[in-house]
């Protein structure tokens, strides 16, 4: 330790540097660089690398005077061959945009009047969207296996008001009175269990707006519909926007859910993942695997920076 | 007769919008609005003034329809308007904050409210245009209303109010939101537009100021009721109460008791300070009066003045005073001096300063004479 102020001592200009600001926001990005960025690019590595055995080979070799760079590119050329996961990369975006929908459905009118109640009630009705985080996220997912199988009194009373009818005319579960491992099960766990992250940043954002602005369209003759989509759903976007991707982005990757309350027929991408590294043993593939899905991850994400900076942009 | 309409009624003007007694009352003790009765004519802009709390944003929002009245009625050319929705009233409002819409472009903002009106395309566009014209921002109509400075924002403002040529046009401290120099042209920029178009207009603002240059008549409002209405000149040169010569520019106003009582002119006694003043009032000798004088109505001098009018009177004579210069304040076009009486009392006097030097002017400590007309004095009652 004393080394090292020592030779900070001897060199004012990195002490300097490292001091203040730089040191606190240095340190999130050391620690993706870290914990993010080095592991991405082992994972890169290995999904490239040729096995021998039970080790992998390495990718750039020496020998020989000759500098080689080995990269197998098997893995990805596979990936785009077998339908699988293909297949399952388009199920696993395909749940995660319903569920998606499905919260902002849900979320929006939720956190429309939970910004619009009283100032004095809203601290609690914050508290009680939070509340289902106390319990064990696991613990909540695996309740609703209870409440949908046969027995169960969530699904008792779906067949009493015949909801199970119209399921089964949808396609979403097997069959009369059975909800478990279907769609239906999947995206209700979902749902359930992502609404939260749609309604906090929607009701940070609801609560913030000027409602002057409401009583100016009134005023411009803008009935209290046409005032809504007019100017609380467009000023909204924002919150729209984050809210999405906080769900649809851990819903494309998700495992625990699907495999608590899903079936045969909502394979997932997280579930190919598991198979490949517990099941085959087969790192390099599941690596692949994992760097396409990362991928896929990003292109909303990248979207999801530009539109926020835009609305600062906006904002400023 | 020097006194004006008592405090709450209005001129004699054919009404246009009346508020007929209007109450509100929010609960909890204080009632914004108390029993309020305004007759405004057509093409007329008036003007409710009062400091904050005084009821007259209360007044304003229940004209254009976000508040209920308690009772009382709302009359629009003879039609109660009270149950209609805000959406559904042909007032517009010009919010203190603008209210703009941050994601609309400034055309998009003033098309807004001809939108929602089902009016077609092309006359949406050349209604646009010619609100964006009438206040100078034809170049602007792309811009988003961030990019503007405060004044242009004020201006989309009126033009976006304007834009569905309201009947009545409503604005909320119209010119709070600038600064000193911009709200002095903004002032007679925005009076001329108003009446360019010859829309009615109710207007609230805090500032007398804003008030007397920008309106035709002024309703002066304190506690949810209205102390007074007329025009500025008549609000500031003959007020009608006590609250109202305090609350409209600077006044003296001095205590005193009614002495004689003539058609032509009467005389109150304030102890150090005897008042000739120049018209009757309706009293009784021996009532207790008050007298306001403004300070630019009294003069100062070296020498002793004439004692007023040649009466007779004991002690220093009507209308004039000896004090010190107590303390100055130099204004530039003016200079307000405290005048410290024999007995004690500060009379503030405004004096314009019409040459650049002078070699007798008055300062700190000087002895002066404080001298005033018969014409100058209001005699309040209330």
């Amino acid at each position: 330790m004393s080394g090292l102020a020592e030779w900070l001592e001897r060199n004012p200009a990195v002490g300097r540097w490292v001091r203040g600001r730089n040191a606190v926001i240095g340190m999130p990005y050391v620690w993706l660089l870290v914990f993010f960025m080095l592991p991405f690019l082992i994972v890169l590595k290995i999904s490239v690398s040729e096995v021998e055995g039970v080790r992998f080979k390495d990718v750039l070799t020496f020998s020989d005077n000759l500098l080689q760079l080995t990269i197998k590119l098997g893995n990805y050329v596979f990936i785009t061959q077998d339908d699988l996961y293909f297949k399952t990369y388009l199920s696993s975006v395909k749940y995660a945009a319903v569920t998606t929908v499905l919260c902002l459905a849900i979320g929006y009118p939720f956190a429309y009047f939970m910004a619009r109640a009283k100032a004095a009630v809203q601290p609690t009705l914050l508290m009680l969207v939070m509340l289902p985080f106390w319990t064990s996220f696991l613990l909540r997912v695996y309740a609703w296996k209870g409440l949908l199988s046969e027995g169960g009194w969530v699904a008792g009373l779906l067949n009493t008001f015949g909801v199970d009818q119209l399921l089964l005319a949808a396609g979403l579960i097997p069959a009369l009175g059975k909800y478990m491992n279907s769609p239906f099960s999947l995206v209700l766990g979902m749902t359930y269990t992502y609404l939260p992250f749609m309604i906090l940043p929607l009701y940070g954002n609801l609560a913030k707006m000027d409602l002057r602005l409401l009583e100016a369209a009134a005023d411009l003759g803008a009935t209290p519909f046409t005032a809504f989509w007019k100017i609380t759903v467009p000023m909204s976007r924002a919150g729209i926007i984050a809210g999405s991707m906080l769900v649809f982005i851990p819903c494309i990757g998700e495992f625990v859910i699907p495999e608590l309350l899903g079936g045969p027929q909502t394979l997932m991408i997280g579930r190919v993942l598991w198979d490949e590294f517990f099941s085959n043993n087969d790192w390099p593939m599941a690596s692949t695997v994992a760097v396409v899905m990362i991928l896929l991850i990003i292109v909303p994400l990248v979207v999801f920076n530009h539109y926020q900076a835009r609305a600062q942009e906006s904002r400023s | 007769m020097a006194i004006a309409a008592s405090p709450t009624k209005g001129s004699e003007v054919p009404a246009f919008l009346t508020i007929e007694d209007v109450v509100k009352d929010f609960g909890g003790g204080a009632v914004a609005v108390n029993h309020v009765s305004i007759d405004i004519a057509q093409g007329e802009v008036f003007a409710l003034l009062g400091s904050s709390g005084c009821g007259k944003t209360t007044l304003l929002r229940m004209l254009a329809g976000f508040e209920t009245p308690t009772s009382g009625r709302i009359l629009l050319a003879g039609k109660d308007i009270a149950d209609l929705a805000p959406y559904e009233r042909p007032f517009n409002m010009m919010f203190q904050s603008y209210a703009l819409f941050p994601h609309l472009t400034v055309w998009d903002n003033i098309a807004f409210g001809l939108r929602r009106d089902g009016m077609d395309k092309g006359k949406i566009a050349e209604r646009v245009e010619s609100m964006l014209k009438l206040v100078q921002l034809s170049k602007f109509g792309k811009r988003k209303p961030h990019q503007l400075s405060g004044g242009q924002q004020q201006r989309v403002a009126l033009a976006r109010c304007l834009a569905k040529r309201p009947q009545v046009l409503l604005l909320d401290e119209p010119l709070g939101a600038l600064d000193k120099k911009l709200r002095e042209e903004t002032q007679i920029e925005l009076v001329n537009i108003i009446e360019d178009v010859g829309v009615t207009c109710v207007m609230v603002t805090h500032d007398q100021e804003e008030a007397m240059t920008m309106a035709s008549r002024i309703a002066v409002m304190s506690e949810g009721r209205v102390m007074q209405i007329g025009a500025p000149s008549d609000v500031y040169e003959t007020p009608a109460t006590r609250f109202v010569a305090d609350f409209i520019g600077n006044v003296n106003l001095m205590d005193g008791t009614l002495v004689a009582d003539e058609p032509d002119h009467c005389i109150v006694d304030c102890g150090d300070i005897q008042h000739f003043v120049g018209h009757g009032i309706t009293g009784t000798a021996g009532m207790k009066v008050s007298v306001a004088v403004r300070p630019e109505k009294i003069h100062l001098s070296r020498h002793p003045p004439a004692s007023e009018a040649g009466h007779e009177s004991h002690g220093t004579g009507f209308n004039r005073a000896k004090g010190v210069v107590k303390n100055l304040a130099y204004f530039g076009s003016f200079t307000v001096y405290h005048v410290e009486l024999e007995g004690g009392r500060l009379l503030k006097v405004s004096q314009n300063n019409t040459q650049r030097y002078r070699n007798d002017d008055l300062t700190w400590g000087d002895e002066t004479w404080a001298h005033w007309s018969r014409q100058s004095q209001v005699v309040l009652t209330q």
